[in-house]
């Protein structure tokens, strides 16, 4: 049997299904640490590279069992659903998000565990996200153009560069395994 | 809230890192995606703007996305979010870690504080419609698919989060 073991139309099992998976997620993200603002913030002055580290060990272990289990058959990456790249709209959308983030100290999933914990900061991270929401909804169709412009669809790393899934997968845990060294490096120092 | 119990500390950053990897490849397993955060407030809002002027959400290409067949209100991602919350607080009640309170700096007043939470979520969230998602559903998710947009998303928001943050220093320290 492949995986995904759920079918589409199950919806109910689906929607079950997310509120473990979510649950299983906001424990670990509290666990980290992650639902407070001046932690997850002290990435930024070298401080504390919690958020590097939970989010890099993460997407290396998530991104070799994906590759691994394809690779044995027993996980259908076709129909693992990939984000779409729109590049222009990615680029610009990435640089506010930053700028959005060091001024919260959270970003949405981590401010919905600040909110759950009791943090009212978090509770008004979750209150601007959703007024953001529909003041970038009603605005957008005048920015439509740019919005959907440089589509690439499903486009992974191993097809813009040309290189074998498993390449790829290796150089980022040689990207991942540098990051962490130079954190704990620079923790070091700062601290 | 147990006040009088001390908060236990947090857990190893790698380990919880580890633990989530986990999460993730389980939801890629069970139900073929990922996790995510900000689609559930993009499908609230396209549900509240359509329950007050329908076309008006209909023309917005961001709401009418969520407006398909199974409505607004049944978002996978909301149903998901709802659960981070659930997890989260059983896992900050077991670690004595619940405490109503405003996370701040001295320097900084608790209205300011909240000002600054309110306005870098909106910027957040104009942020992630545009990049199609967040750091759970853009960064994480895509970037554990190897998307080449989640890694561009992850690379730009590290590196504008870096760059802006000694002009924000003194909003932290």
């Amino acid at each position: 049997m492949s995986a995904p073991l759920l079918a589409e139309d199950s919806l109910v099992a689906s929607l079950l299904a997310a509120l473990v998976l979510g649950a299983a997620f906001g424990f670990t993200l509290e666990r980290a640490g992650l639902g407070s603002a001046r932690k997850l913030i002290g990435q930024f002055y070298g401080r504390d590279f919690a958020v590097l580290k939970v989010m890099f060990s993460a997407l290396l272990v998530a991104m070799l069992g994906v590759f691994w289990l394809g690779r044995f058959g027993l996980l259908d990456l076709r129909a693992v659903y990939v984000p779409p790249t729109f590049v222009r709209p990615q680029l610009v959308g990435g640089a506010l998000f930053g700028a959005g983030l060091v001024v919260a100290g959270l970003c949405p999933g981590t401010a919905c565990v600040a909110a759950a914990t009791g943090r009212v900061d978090g509770l008004f991270v979750l209150l601007g996200l959703f007024g953001g929401m529909i003041g970038a909804g009603l605005l957008l169709d005048r920015f439509a153009m740019f919005y959907e412009s440089s589509a690439h669809g499903a486009w992974t790393l191993p097809e813009l560069l040309g290189l074998p899934y498993g390449g790829v997968a290796a150089a980022v845990v040689v990207l991942a395994l540098a990051a962490f060294a130079g954190a704990e490096w620079i923790e070091r120092r700062v601290r | 809230m147990s006040a009088d119990r001390a908060a236990r500390a947090y857990a190893d950053p790698y380990l919880a890192g580890a633990g989530l990897g986990l999460v993730l490849l389980a939801a890629f397993v069970v139900v073929g995606r990922g996790l995510g955060a900000s689609a559930a407030f993009a499908s609230t809002a396209a549900g509240a703007v359509a329950a007050i002027a329908p076309e008006r959400a209909a023309a917005s290409p961001l709401f009418a996305h969520y407006l398909g067949a199974q409505g607004p209100w049944l978002e996978w991602l909301s149903f998901e979010l709802v659960g981070v919350g659930v997890g989260a607080w059983i896992s900050a009640s077991l670690a004595g870690r619940l405490r109503i309170a405003v996370e701040r700096p001295s320097s900084l007043s608790r209205r300011s504080r909240l000002a600054l939470a309110f306005g870098g979520g909106v910027v957040m969230a104009v942020g992630a419609v545009l990049a199609r998602g967040c750091t759970s559903g853009q960064a994480l998710t895509g970037g554990a698919l190897l998307s080449v947009g989640a890694w561009l998303f992850l690379a730009v928001a590290f590196a504008a989060a870096h760059a802006l943050a000694p002009l924000a220093r003194r909003l932290w320290t």
